[in-house]
């Protein structure tokens, strides 16, 4: 290759006077950066994707890691990673993959949006001492409840809830497939979702038997591959979502490579072994917006109209009309999907620059489903890029009704966001479907660490309702008083529909 | 702060404004002399069925003659008069209180419109687009009466003691999200609903996108007004007995809800999901009224006083026991009411 190598990224260096030779390093890195030649552990620094597994499992506090800075002449426009996506290609001629949500440095939306707090003429209610209601039921409301006044005076109510989900609390965790993560995280993650009394989305990949015994908190999706999906599946789940697209990136389908089924993804997926699990962009029954209403509704006929359909979107430029043809779908929630949102595997310039943020999108779909009158009716789910409980309450107060995390969940089991899922040798055993690296998950374990994140974001939002002088979870959606933009422009707060800090109630 | 007071004769016997007047001024620590009102049922029983509009003008030139062309291009103005006041040396006069009795022709804005959609059009056009008047009470027989001011002011001001009716609410201002301004004064009033309020809706947010989905607009910059609207939502437009309406902005908790028979957690439960939107939060005690009697309830746990008393035809609601014993020695019955346990009079 006459463009020769790039500069590696990270600097490993091993303290020799600390190290004792164990070789738990050699042992936990899938991607060779150690080797041991005689008495000393030797180091390639290049093969280091600086995800700390090393560094988690040294027994001695021998390894050193740090980013390299960029050894290129530095230039504010070619920076690093433009140059290097340009050799990379130069050398393949291919779509470059990456994973893990957008890299590019544009400030998260939500960082400049502040919350409000009680004082004095508004007491903040304490969470400790009062109830707090964070209960969220996501699904179809009426537009209006009827009753009728028997002559005894008694009240009759003429009007039957469709079902919904009752969730405890309004963080749910988002759609990461069986063959995109392994079978120990979606069982870890599962446990977590249903000892809080929340839900977990399948991914695309089916629903595998040992997921049984948390159907109940599960959400199936059908996506256009249709990868497991048959009556039995769509009966196990708690609620059914079409994926039409993802925050990472919108418009484009998916492909689990051939190498990562195997006999047991083959199975809950129902394809052959080794076959490359291709989804299509488009879903091939689905070209209009009455397409998509008739699988609506052909899911519901198939589940006797007693599960929630949810549909999940990218967030794009015309999410808002999208979102309202959604609702008017019989559709019981949509879920739109912000382009911060992560995933294994996505070409780059999807990533990076298709897709608009999650901020913007919920406000805007929140604004049009309430123009057409419709916005009661339906939930909204908001996904990609939350970060903290934070973000989970600032997009309520924007407009959802709840959220997806994605990412989030995953660092919780140890994902370290190095953004090579897409290799397949993820050493946390996340992205993998290597049985040496998945063992190094145990659900049996790790499901108390998504169930303890769940926990303690939601004692959070608790609290930050609280300061908001604010006991219940209804009262804070939509609720865009409560928060102040901060450095934003004049435009993009007329979209969210916020004041700026400083101006009054 | 804040201070309400309200009472209704349950046998419909009129009472005149005089006590109600002293009942409120005794509440002035609960004040700052930024606002005081007071509204009064069967006020008008000469035009029972006109709606009788009450406005601030900024003077009576442009917008009286635009708010008029208004009103007469959807109905007809029986009487146009300026209300009766009389100048109070502490209180600074910044409109003009005017009131119309109004008929609203039926149809004229195509088949499905009520003659409410009409008042409601016409509030919205008049507080949204003509400068320098206000519409702040549409009420059939209704009159409500309130300035910038101190409770005693702003009755000698309105001449209250001469009003009668069988139906009284009245508000002491300490106005604190917003500056005190005449239209933000209580009661508020919305067709036949009437509000008073002490508190402060953190919800209002939420509360206002959701009435604007339903085509009202918020122009009074407070968050009381909402309060006359979602009742107007789930009273009147959705049909609601005001039980449910109320339970509606004031819900049990779902542990309560969770723990009652299931007929009763089936009404609770739609009702808090349907009407999520429509849940006031934050620290309040309200009293609204229509002309089948008034309801108070407070915040779900009860961040703001309320007390309710009775004498025989006579109930009474208000921020303070000795504001209702103000109005009436004899009382039989007084006590606290639970958080968002509506108390409710109705006339016979
Ligand atoms: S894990 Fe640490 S102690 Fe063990 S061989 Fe590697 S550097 Fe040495
Ligand atoms: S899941 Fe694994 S491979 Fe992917 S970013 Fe996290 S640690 Fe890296």
């Amino acid at each position: 290759m006459p463009i020769g190598s790039t500069p590696p990224k990270f600097r490993v260096r091993i303290d020799q006077d600390q190290c004792m030779l164990c070789e738990q390093c050699i042992e936990n890195c899938p991607y060779g950066t150690f080797r041991r030649e005689g008495n000393r552990i030797l180091v390639n620094s290049r093969a280091c994707t600086g995800c700390h597994r090393c560094i988690a499992m040294c027994p001695r506090d021998a390894i050193d890691l740090e980013e390299k800075p960029v050894a290129y002449r530095s230039h504010p426009i070619w920076t690093r990673e433009a140059r290097e996506a340009i050799f990379n290609q130069a050398k393949t001629g291919k779509i470059v993959l990456a994973g893990m949500g957008n890299v590019l440095d544009v400030p998260p939306i939500f960082d400049r949006l502040l919350l409000d707090a009680c004082q004095v003429t508004n007491p903040s209610i304490d969470p400790l001492r009062e109830p707090m209601e964070l209960r969220t039921y996501i699904g179809k409301k009426p537009s209006r409840v009827e009753v009728t006044t028997k002559p005894d005076g008694d009240i009759e109510l003429l009007t039957r809830l469709a079902p919904n989900l009752r969730c405890e609390t309004p963080i749910m965790i988002g759609h990461m497939s069986y063959g995109a993560i392994s079978l120990n995280a979606q069982l870890s993650l599962a446990r977590g979702a249903a000892a809080q009394g929340t839900f977990m989305g399948t991914g695309e990949g089916g629903l595998h038997k040992r997921l049984y015994p948390y159907q109940d908190h599960m959400i199936v999706q059908v996506a256009s591959g249709r990868f497991g999906v048959d009556i039995d599946y769509l009966e196990r789940g708690a609620a059914i979502e079409i994926k039409i697209g993802q925050g990472a990136k919108p418009g484009i389908g998916g492909h689990l490579p051939g190498e990562k089924v195997d006999e047991s993804v083959s199975g809950t997926r129902m394809i052959p072994v080794s076959s490359d699990a291709i989804s299509p962009a488009p879903h091939h029954d689905i070209y209009s917006i009455e397409d998509l209403a008739q699988l609506v509704r052909g899911l519901k006929e198939a589940t006797e109209w007693k599960k929630p359909v949810f549909v999940k979107i990218a967030a794009v430029h015309n999410v808002a009309a999208i979102a309202s043809g959604i609702a008017r779908s019989s559709a019981d929630a949509v879920v739109i999907d912000g382009f911060r949102g992560g995933t294994g595997a996505a070409p780059r310039v999807f990533r990076d620059h298709v897709g608009i943020p999650i901020e913007a999108a919920v406000a805007a779909v929140d604004e049009k489903l309430r123009k057409h009158g419709v916005r009661n009716e339906v939930s909204v789910i908001a996904s990609g890029g939350i970060r903290d409980s934070a973000d989970v309450t600032k997009a309520i107060a924007l407009g959802a009704d709840a959220v997806y995390i994605g990412t989030a969940a995953l660092i919780s089991l140890g994902c370290r966001v190095c953004g090579n899922c897409y290799r397949g040798l993820c050493p946390w055993g996340i992205a993998t479907q290597r049985p040496d690296l998945t063992a190094r998950l145990d659900p049996d374990i790790m499901w108390e660490n998504v169930s303890n994140l769940i926990n303690g974001w939601t004692l959070e939002i608790a609290e930050l309702m609280g300061a908001a002088g604010i006991n219940s979870i209804e009262s804070l959606r939509g609720n865009r008083d409560r928060l102040r933009g901060y450095m934003l422009d004049e435009n993009l707060m007329n979209v969210l529909d916020v004041k700026t800090v400083g101006a009054g109630a | 702060m804040c201070g309400i007071i309200s009472v209704i004769d349950r046998s419909g016997e009129p009472m005149d404004g005089s006590a109600i007047k002293n009942a409120l001024s005794l509440m002035n620590e609960r004040g700052n002399g930024e606002g005081a009102g007071y509204a009064v049922y069967g006020a008008y029983p000469d035009y029972a069925d006109h709606y009788a509009l009450h406005l601030f003008y900024d003077n009576l030139v442009e917008p009286k003659a635009i708010v008029e062309q208004e009103l007469e291009k959807w109905g007809t103005i029986e009487v146009s008069e300026m209300i009766p006041t009389s100048e109070q040396p502490r209180l600074r006069r910044e409109h003009i209180p005017w009131r119309y009795f109004y008929k609203p022709y039926p149809k004229s804005m195509g088949t499905a419109a009520t003659e409410e959609d009409i008042l409601i059009h016409i509030m919205n056009k008049i507080n949204t687009e003509i400068p320098g008047a206000l519409l702040f009470s549409t009420g059939k027989n209704i009159g409500i009466f309130k300035a910038s001011g101190w409770p005693e002011d702003v009755a000698e001001f309105y001449r209250i003691q001469d009003y009668e009716g069988y139906q009284w609410l009245a508000h002491n201002r300490y106005p604190t999200n917003t500056s005190g301004w005449w239209g933000g004064a209580h009661p508020f009033n919305l067709l036949d609903w009437t509000v008073v309020h002490n508190g402060e809706i953190t919800s209002y947010g939420t509360n206002r996108r959701y009435l604007e989905s339903f085509g009202y607009k918020c122009t009074m910059y407070t968050d009381t007004e909402v309060v006359a609207y979602l009742t107007d939502l789930l009273a009147r437009q959705h049909a609601l007995p005001l039980e449910l309406a109320l339970k509606a902005l004031a819900p049990p908790f779902w542990d309560d809800i969770d723990a009652m028979q299931e007929k009763e957690q089936t009404m609770n439960t739609t009702i808090r999901m349907a009407y999520g939107s429509a849940l006031m939060n934050g620290p309040f005690a309200i009293v609204v009224a229509n002309s089948d009697g008034i309801a108070g309830i407070t915040d779900r746990i009860k961040l703001r006083p309320l007390v309710a008393a009775e004498s025989g035809d006579r109930l009474y609601i208000s921020s303070e026991e000795a504001a209702i014993r103000v109005m009436d020695q004899n009382l039989e019955h007084i006590w606290m009411p639970r958080a968002g346990e509506p108390v409710i009079g109705r006339v016979r």
